[in-house]
């Protein structure tokens, strides 16, 4: 295997994380986001909160992987946008930050305030770190502002307010709002009664809206939105030479290469499709249906996201040579191949392993299961 | 201060938060698998209710653990990104398989020990248990390998057409001796604190003569698991490491204020005031030969002294100073033969040259005053170095002691352990997190001023940002810290006080009928 393949295999790897990130904690995020929303009592919101209990803190590692492979694999992109959208990313992180202690506190102590204060925390630790990713992908689409020194130190010249601007916010909606959908079919499979209507009902509405939105951003982007293309050529097997190439930035784009391989449209046209099934689903009560619809949904978003880029990760509006490419921002050729054998080992076992762990823990929960073991759930 | 100051600030302020949690997590998870092996060997449910009791006081920890571990995995990068982007090849390896290999297994595992008590068979959940328990020293392995090749970076080569570090041989990188003596260094500490945790609570339980057989025989399991675990941290410490390579021996010298060479076996110093200026030991109290057999295992080899090791810095900055400059010259287009034979041949010096970059823009023109400024900065202050190893190495010693004490008062079978020695183990509590702070503090401030050992200096490594945005997250991070670990504490306490009785079985003493309104 030469560089090339593996530089293009640790694309889709890249890929495969945050999908596997965004299906799986996307729906203890979704779920713990509409506590509020959808528990009308405590012990309603005790439902919701166990039904993710025993795997949210396995589906955050979703998130810990893709954020270490993205250091392993990507250094460079790992480096440039995590310091580059350095504030967005330390609110995300203190959002986070709330999640494993309010799932594990709130329980701890019988007492309403208490309760009311982690269910607020566990309702913006999960609903804003999915709107700024969202926020931050609308605004890779655009291109941010940064360029590389000499030494290839990254100097970051755009700021924090700059990443709110319409069409990021309408991304960072989007993420929010497929996220609590998934949430909300992921109560459709754990719930009863009143509760599970509730599900139904959300997912019904939310499923068509995000369909909206998603269309409404492809053609923003389309009209809108000027896309990033190489003109010169890239040693797709040779060391990074990250800043010596040429880019242009033009109208449009960012559909080059569904104009190339048409085939591509099926990934956006199934993200439409996933969202609009999903909706069917929910409104006919077929649980199973609606949650892989979303799983499918939601998946296809992000790689539209990366198809559209391909092969910029993360472009540079100021310095468009300095832009970076998943060929020219990657680790070396032996480190790619070693973390691709250990993510050829890993990745299945880690399926397997929380395949089992929810087969343990299957089937629906409910209100008096709660009020029975009062001590031991969360 | 600056953004180095600031970044520096923040990162050390996280970690150290974040091992508060740590060790305990990693001592906890084995005494919980023990506890439980018992329960299912024995079938006496005393040994279930330990291992669902301090499974609880273990969930309390585990939760700030994981909340101040996310911070550690994204910081590299929203903080160091120079440091990503110059060692990423390496260093990010083993943090991505740590997130594969371990922590992935030991978070879906976390949640099926809670949850999985009525739907796995006993033997199941017992495997989980230990499965759970063995994911977290995996988890430490990888986290310490990394750690070690920040100390002692083998496996590695500099590539000048991409401007970093890439790995030649991660063998090397996972075998690295540093790492290895680090990462069981690091667990057994963590062995011994959660086996203090458990010592120190139960005593508290039978100093009140409440919940006895519980206590008792949480004591004999802490006591046993923490000889074993206190005689591993002291015999297999990490001096053996200190050998190896330049920031090591620097930090030796430094611990133990070795201000000049001395002939071989070299002494060990106690006591004693180290004195910046007279680069003197005031008041020393020696004891002869012991640091050249504890750091050499011979007593022919010398010990380096600082001023020996300063010396070859200066060498070592003056040609890694005509490295930086080949450097820019073959960066800048200058790619003729002569530029790239000669610059192999001092490559080896760039981290050294890039010291210089601190104290001047131009390093092709850095003064006589440039250099002698950064060989003096090449080593760390001594005196904190010092003293904190010898708090590290008195906490040590001090729990050895409770330990060995508790050991055999559990195998005499006495059934009241003398009240000394439960008020001993009581106030010990804090002792193994101060160990752990300032063990810590002596490998990462003893690194300095490097954050990879004689390849990429600390203040190069940081990322560009500004002075008010770093004030802002360590800000935030201060508050929402301190809230979190007074939250934390508070929680900790009242389930310790509360006690086995927290589970709700209805035989635990604070659930009797005349006890109930103390509840």
């Amino acid at each position: 295997m030469d560089y090339e393949a593996l530089r293009f295999i640790w694309w889709l790897l890249i890929g495969v994380l945050l999908i596997g990130f965004v299906v799986t904690d996307g729906f203890d995020m979704g779920v713990a986001a509409l506590l509020k929303v959808l528990g009308k009592s405590n012990d309603e919101r005790r439902v919701m909160i166990n039904a993710i209990a025993p795997h949210w803190d396995g589906n955050q590692v979703w998130l810990i992987t893709a954020g270490g492979a993205l250091f392993a694999a990507w250094p460079t992109v790992y480096a440039a946008s995590f310091s580059g959208f350095y504030i967005a990313l330390m609110l995300t992180l203190f959002a986070l930050f709330l999640r494993p202690i309010g799932f594990e506190y709130r329980a701890k102590i019988d007492s309403e305030a208490w309760r009311n204060r982690w269910d607020w925390a566990l309702t913006a630790g999960s609903a804003i770190p999915a709107l700024i990713f969202g926020v931050a992908f609308g605004n890779l689409l655009q291109g941010v502002p940064f360029y590389f020194d000499d030494i290839l130190r990254l100097h970051y010249t755009g700021s924090f307010w700059a990443l709110l601007n319409p069409f990021a916010l309408l991304a960072g909606v989007l993420s929010l709002l497929m996220i609590l959908n998934h949430g909300a079919t992921y109560l459709q499979l754990k719930t009863e009664a009143e509760l599970k209507a509730r599900s139904e009902n959300l997912s019904a509405v939310l499923a068509l809206v995000c369909a909206a939105i998603f269309v409404l951003a492809g053609v923003w982007l389309f009209l809108a939105v000027d896309g990033y293309s190489v003109t010169s050529l890239i040693d797709t097997n040779g060391a990074n030479r990250t800043t010596d190439k040429t880019v242009l930035i033009s109208a449009g784009a960012w559909f080059s290469n569904y104009a190339k391989w048409p085939l591509l449209w099926l990934v956006p046209a199934l993200g439409v499709a996933g969202f609009v099934v999903c909706a069917l689903a929910s409104k006919t009560q077929r649980h199973i249906t609606a949650f892989i619809s979303s799983s499918l949904a939601i998946a296809m978003v992000v790689l539209t996201a990366g198809v559209s880029m391909f092969p910029f990760v993360m472009p540079s509006s100021s310095t468009p040579a300095h832009s970076l490419t998943m060929w020219d921002a990657t680790a070396s050729e032996s480190t790619l191949m070693i973390m691709f054998v250990v993510a050829c080992i890993f990745v299945p076992l880690i399926l397997a392993y929380t395949a089992w762990s929810y087969f343990v823990m299957r089937g629906r929960l409910n209100e008096q299961h709660i009020r029975d073991n009062s001590h031991s759930l969360y | 201060m600056d953004i180095v100051d600031l970044s520096r600030l923040q990162f050390a302020f996280t970690a150290m938060i974040h091992f508060l949690f740590v060790p305990l997590t990693l001592g906890l998870a084995f005494l919980l698998a023990i506890m439980e092996s018992v329960y299912v060997m024995t079938g006496k449910t005393i040994y279930r209710d330990m291992t669902k009791f301090w499974g609880k006081l273990f969930g309390i920890n585990f939760a700030l653990g994981v909340t101040t571990g996310i911070a550690m995995e994204f910081q590299f990068g929203t903080n160091w990104s120079y440091y990503s982007h110059y060692v990423g090849d390496i260093f990010g390896a083993p943090l991505a398989i740590e997130a594969l290999m371990a922590f992935f297994l030991e978070s879906t595992l976390v949640g099926l020990f809670f949850f999985g008590w009525d739907r796995l068979s006993k033997e199941k959940h017992l495997a989980v248990t230990w499965l759970m328990a063995l994911a977290t020293n995996l988890s430490a392995l990888w986290i310490l390998v990394a750690n070690g090749w920040m100390q002692h970076p083998i496996g590695s080569v500099f590539n000048i057409d991409t401007m970093r570090m890439e790995l030649t041989s991660f063998s090397e990188v996972i075998f690295n001796p540093v790492a290895q003596v680090k990462f069981v260094h690091t667990v057994s500490a963590g062995y011994v604190t959660g086996a203090v945790f458990v010592l120190a609570i139960s005593s508290w339980y039978l100093l009140k003569g409440r919940d006895l057989p519980f206590a008792r025989r949480s004591f004999a399991i802490a006591s046993a698991f923490g000889l074993a675990s206190a005689l591993s941290v002291i015999v297999l410490g990490d001096e053996s490491g200190y050998e190896l390579g330049d920031v090591q021996k620097v930090k030796l010298a430094a611990v133990e204020a070795e201000w000049h060479t001395h002939p071989a076996p070299a002494a060990f110093t106690v006591f004693g005031i180290p004195n910046e200026q007279t680069q003197t030991t005031d008041y020393a109290l020696k004891i002869p030969a012991v640091l050249g057999l504890i750091a050499t295992r011979s007593v022919t080899e010398e010990v380096a002294g600082l001023s020996e090791l300063k010396e070859k810095h200066l060498e070592r900055i003056i040609r890694g100073q005509e490295a930086y400059v080949l450097m820019t010259q073959y960066r800048a287009g200058d790619k003729s033969p002569a530029t790239i034979n000669r610059f192999n041949e001092v490559s080896a010096n760039l981290g050294y040259g890039m010291l210089l970059t601190a104290y001047t823009d131009d390093v092709a023109n850095a003064t006589a005053e440039h250099i002698a400024q950064a060989v003096e900065d090449s080593i760390p202050k001594v005196w904190p170095l010092f003293w904190s190893f010898r708090i590290m190495v008195a906490c040590g010693v001090l729990m050895l002691v409770l330990f060995a004490a508790a050991f055999w008062h559990s195998a005499k079978r006495t059934v009241d352990k003398p009240r000394w020695l439960l008020k001993f183990a009581l106030f010990s509590l804090p002792l193994p997190w101060i160990a752990s702070e300032a063990g810590w503090f002596v490998a990462e401030y003893g690194r300095q001023p490097w954050a990879i050992g004689e390849i990429l200096p600390t203040h190069l490594a940081v990322s560009q940002l500004s002075v008010s945005d770093i004030w802002f997250s360590l800000g935030a991070i201060a508050v929402l810290y301190t809230i979190f670990v007074i939250i934390e504490m508070w929680l900790m306490t009242k389930y310790a006080r509360l006690g086995p009785s927290a589970l709700h079985t209805g035989k635990y003493d604070l659930e009797s009928p005349a006890n109930v309104k103390e509840a």
